[in-house]
């Protein structure tokens, strides 16, 4: 199930290359995503005149950067420290893993592929970050795979804990992703779904017929991000007031603080603050 | 409101005046309008260590059409501001709104666009207590100060209609709070 998609827009070995084969022992430090409780394997590392690839459980390749951002509000290229000016933050996508995966993810993967014929295409991406499983699923096949996943004995995860969206303004093509938790209480297995939409068409199938609970939270995900959540009974704003313009949480809504107001003088809100010096 | 204003003026109104704001402080009633963080505080305050009883506010009334003081603790919403407003109205006069914390007072530490800037934005505030959250004692003072300085002296019958006048001229002639320069020296 090793993702044959490549990310679109951002250039794979760039300053922060992390090529497989080269750097492997590198990408094994930095990305610790051996799941406890799996078994190392023992192959491509006898043979002497092979590099040595990040294969064994779960490792993945290197991180997708999506951007970097300097700085958090205020303003910014000023010693004024009061939004964090000087601060570095480089915002990055696990790479997707290869096989074998490590501990249940194999077989629960082998599993969905043998419920649904098309898994290659339900599921565009596996990435195992920190012991955690991601699928990055397909839009379209969201609901099937989601049934399947509840319905299925081996599989199991009856227990849903939330949908919440992301946006990310660079990744032109696939802005905002709607990220589901699931959990199985028969397993004791925690499950993460990963579904992206574009900015332009922000549409992905409702779940709430397979996890009635997830009513709300994609009333949440709707009001805060704008993906629209396609056969929900009654999507409407659930934070907001009903009839509010724009959707907060996405990364080009302003902070909308207004000026302190006091006796005589006017304190902008943080991020409209000029330098003081 | 019939009897109030068949009263006759001068002193004599004076002395029901002073009854009747005597009667209204011994029990003052608020509604339950915990918002947020705020409102533990507030729930403290009627518990026995700090006790709200002891002045006749333990009954903390759930319809505000029974209530005398909406203590409005905690953070106010865009979404919750239309209710706020709504209880207020529900009220009954003479009524009277303390603000409980500094998101009530002023937006607190969120400035941002889904908490209104103060309560004050909708309804007439009579006392401020800041705090995050204010200690119950200070809730407390809050409401001590409310009851000896606002409804003990509270005006009734022709005699608030002139006060309502006059306060309202004063009001209208005031600087606007960006106006008010030279206060700091």
């Amino acid at each position: 199930m090793s993702d044959p998609s490549t990310p679109k827009n951002t250039p794979r070995d760039d300053s922060n290359g992390q090529q497989p084969g080269k750097d492997a022992e590198e990408t094994k430090d930095k990305v610790p995503s051996t799941p406890p409780d799996a078994t190392p394997e023992g192959g491509p590392e006898e043979r002497a005149d092979l590099e040595p690839t990040p294969t064994g459980p779960g490792s993945a390749q290197g991180p997708e950067i999506l951007a970097v951002r300097d700085g958090m509000f205020g303003v910014k290229g000023t010693p004024d420290t009061s939004g964090y000016g000087r601060l570095r933050r480089v915002i990055e996508f696990p790479g997707p893993s290869q096989r074998p995966y490590g501990s249940w993810y194999d077989a629960a993967i082998d599993r969905i592929a043998a419920l649904m014929p098309n898994a290659g295409q339900v599921i565009t991406r596996v990435v195992i970050d920190r012991g955690d499983l991601t699928l990055h699923v397909a839009r379209e096949h969201l609901l099937a795979l989601v049934k399947n996943l509840r319905d299925d004995a081996q599989l199991r995860f009856e227990f849903f804990s939330g949908v919440s969206g992301v946006h990310y303004p660079t990744d032109t093509g696939r802005e905002l992703h709607a990220v589901y938790h699931l959990g199985s209480m028969t397993h004791n297995r925690r499950l993460r779904l990963e579904v992206s939409a574009p900015d332009s068409d922000p549409h992905i199938p409702s779940v709430v017929s397979v996890y009635p609970g997830a009513d709300w939270h994609e009333r949440e995900t709707f009001d805060m991000f704008g993906l629209i959540f396609d056969g929900h009974p009654h999507l409407t704003r659930i934070l907001m007031p009903d009839d509010w313009p724009g959707h907060p949480q996405r990364k080009d809504y302003p902070l909308g603080g207004i000026d302190v107001e006091y006796k005589g003088a006017r304190i902008p809100s943080p991020e409209n603050r000029r330098s003081y010096n | 409101m019939g009897l109030e204003e068949k009263l006759p003026s001068g002193i004599l109104l004076t002395t029901v005046e002073a009854l009747a704001g005597a009667a209204r402080s011994a029990s003052f009633w608020p509604v339950t309008f915990g918002l947020a963080c705020c409102s533990f505080e507030m729930m403290t305050m009627g518990t026995p260590r700090f006790d709200s009883a002891r002045w006749g506010q333990e009954v903390f009334r759930n319809s505000p059409r029974q209530a005398d003081l909406m203590i409005v603790a905690g953070r106010v919403s865009q979404k919750m501001a239309p209710i706020v407003r709504q209880v207020y109205d529900q009220m009954a006069e003479p009524k009277f709104v303390l603000s409980m914390g500094v998101c009530a007072s002023s937006g607190g530490m969120f400035n941002n666009y889904a908490i209104v800037q103060g309560v004050d934005h909708i309804v007439p505030v009579d006392v401020y207590v800041p705090g995050c959250p204010p200690r119950p004692e200070m809730l407390i003072d809050g409401i001590f100060k409310l009851r000896k300085l606002k409804v003990a002296k509270l005006p009734i019958g022709s005699h608030r209609e002139e006060v309502e006048a006059e306060n309202e001229r004063l009001a209208l002639a005031k600087p606007a709070t960006i106006e008010q320069k030279g206060l700091l020296r």
